[in-house]
């Protein structure tokens, strides 16, 4: 597999002018997400949304509008959480993702934040659910869930069309504690 | 998607040597230059899956968040906010918080947590317009995208679109919160290019629309902004960000206000003002501010501030109503600032 871009040479010179030809070519990146190292050959339009979607089996990350206003894609980012349908896959080598896959006990016990959200049936249609518990993990450990109201407003980016809001709100408040125990 | 190529810059040199790599000409509009830079990409990735930005080289510059563009700095002069610094992490910074309030409260009131955590103070400035005609090629008519093609909003869906600064060319609102924080500021913005560095006062960084709405900046082809200088201004700590908007979170602004106070007692010593949601640029209402000095924060003269802000409105139907939201919002800002205890 050809070098990828972490592995060339780091210098100040410019890139050699862009052809046509060389932006169809595949770009081999490898990308770390829920601990384990992919490497992958991609078109350097794939979104990482795709890339974990369509090349690594990772269909836990859900496409709702492809354009960062839904939130059902959201996945940590070193521990941040972010919007994966306005990443570029290659510009997220060397960094730790973690989807939903990634957030349950090796043994299988869930994560806090799901398990809240299964006892407060934070869910209807259960599609921007992954988007909704990645998100509330990064808002616990941002410290931004100390009130239902702080809840509320730093939990919009992630829209919920069965509506199912204040069942969220209740699960984050609940899920928040559990998770400063654990 | 059209296809790029993506290149990763170790710093800013490299950054502007690549995009010298696909040379730009001189007046070539921003929306169609073959080279741009890439950051948060929460602006730009949208853009270029809409086929409205289509650059054949990405250049990614979040390398550069290692040197002083990804630092926030109290300095002697004041407060420099680097442009690689994500929105969130100014929003919650406590320098921020603690001595200018309007910057962070417009930081926090924009997009989402996700987005925030994600984009860049520097594309954040030069975020485009959320303008449906803009955003929708099926539309032939954008000056903005299509120089020359003319202004299907002028004549369209208008509501959200802008009042003040607006041309016969364009009525596209610009759609940001910081950057009226940055202007009411007095800041300075700093830029890197193929000609070296300079310094421009953030109100000379965008351009009204006027007859070329395709250019939005005063920027050179190749030039990358490292950061913002925010003047030391003690009585920013009387300052606040209200944003008015359809939904409660996670909106566009119909009406902001951006306003810091000098009190002296009931009366105002000094003002600074701008709007946002209602103004084809980042906004400052000198007049506005000429207006309430010297004076104290009664009814009159709230109206006569806001009759004042607003008289250059040109509202093209459906957004006549923001020139009132506008008003009252702007009173509504004025009242709480003052209230403010510092």
């Amino acid at each position: 597999m050809a070098a990828t871009l972490l592995d060339r040479p780091r210098s100040d010179a410019a890139p050699n002018p862009v052809s046509k030809d060389q932006t169809r070519m595949p770009v081999s990146m490898r990308l770390r997400v829920n601990g384990r190292e992919h490497r992958l050959a991609l078109d350097v339009r794939t979104s990482l949304l795709d890339a974990l979607r369509e090349h690594m089996g990772l269909t836990g990350t859900k496409k709702g509008c492809d354009q960062g206003q839904c939130g059902a894609c959201t996945v940590l980012v070193d521990g941040e959480r972010k919007l994966s349908c306005l990443s570029f896959a290659a510009m997220l080598e060397g960094r730790d993702i973690t989807t939903i896959e990634g957030i349950a006990g090796v043994d299988g016990t869930l994560h806090p934040m799901q398990q809240a959200f299964i006892d407060h049936d934070a869910f209807q249609c259960g599609y921007c659910t992954p988007g909704q518990i990645m998100s509330a993990i990064g808002c616990v450990n941002e410290g931004h869930a100390e009130s239902e109201a702080d809840i509320r407003e730093y939990m919009s980016g992630n829209l919920c069309r069965c509506a199912a809001y204040p069942n969220i709100v209740d699960a984050v408040s609940d899920a928040k504690a559990k998770m400063k125990r654990a | 998607m059209r296809p790029f190529h993506y290149a990763r810059a170790e710093g800013a040199n490299a950054a502007i040597l690549s995009h010298q790599a696909l040379r730009a000409p001189r007046d070539q509009p921003a929306v169609l230059a073959p080279a741009q830079y890439i950051a948060g990409g929460t602006n730009l990735v949208d853009l270029m899956r809409i086929d409205v930005m289509r650059p054949e080289l990405v250049a990614d510059i979040n390398a550069m968040a290692r040197s002083r563009a990804g630092k926030i700095e109290a300095t002697a002069q004041g407060l420099w906010l680097g442009a690689l610094v994500r929105m969130a992490e100014a929003a919650d910074n406590a320098e921020v918080n603690r001595n200018y309030p309007m910057i962070a409260q417009a930081l926090m009131l924009a997009a989402s947590p996700q987005i925030r955590n994600m984009a860049s103070l520097g594309g954040n400035v030069l975020q485009r317009t959320r303008c449906t005609y803009f955003r929708d090629t099926s539309y032939a008519a954008c000056n903005k995208r299509n120089p020359g093609s003319g202004c299907a909003a002028i004549d369209g869906v208008n509501r959200r679109h802008a009042i003040l600064g607006v041309s016969d060319q364009c009525i596209a609102q610009y759609s940001g919160d910081f950057a009226h924080a940055l202007i009411a500021l007095d800041a300075t913005v700093s830029i890197e290019g193929p000609k070296g560095a300079r310094a421009l006062p953030f109100a000379e960084l965008h351009r009204l629309p006027g007859e070329t709405p395709h250019i939005e900046t005063n920027l050179m082809p190749g030039e990358l902004i490292t950061g913002f200088l925010v003047p030391r201004l003690p009585w920013a700590k009387r300052s606040l960000y209200l944003k008015i908007r359809d939904r409660q979170s996670y909106e566009f602004a119909l009406a902001s206000a951006a306003v810091a106070l000098d009190m002296e007692g009931e009366t105002v010593r000094a003002a600074r003002i701008a709007l946002g949601g209602v103004s084809a640029a980042p906004w400052r209402a000198r007049g506005a501010e000429q207006a309430i000095t010297g004076q104290t924060l009664d009814d009159d003269t709230l109206t006569a501030v806001g009759e004042t802000a607003f008289a250059e409105a040109r509202p093209h139907g459906e957004n006549a109503f923001k020139i009132e939201l506008g008003q009252r919002t702007l009173a509504r800002a004025l009242r709480q600032a003052a209230q403010l205890e510092i």
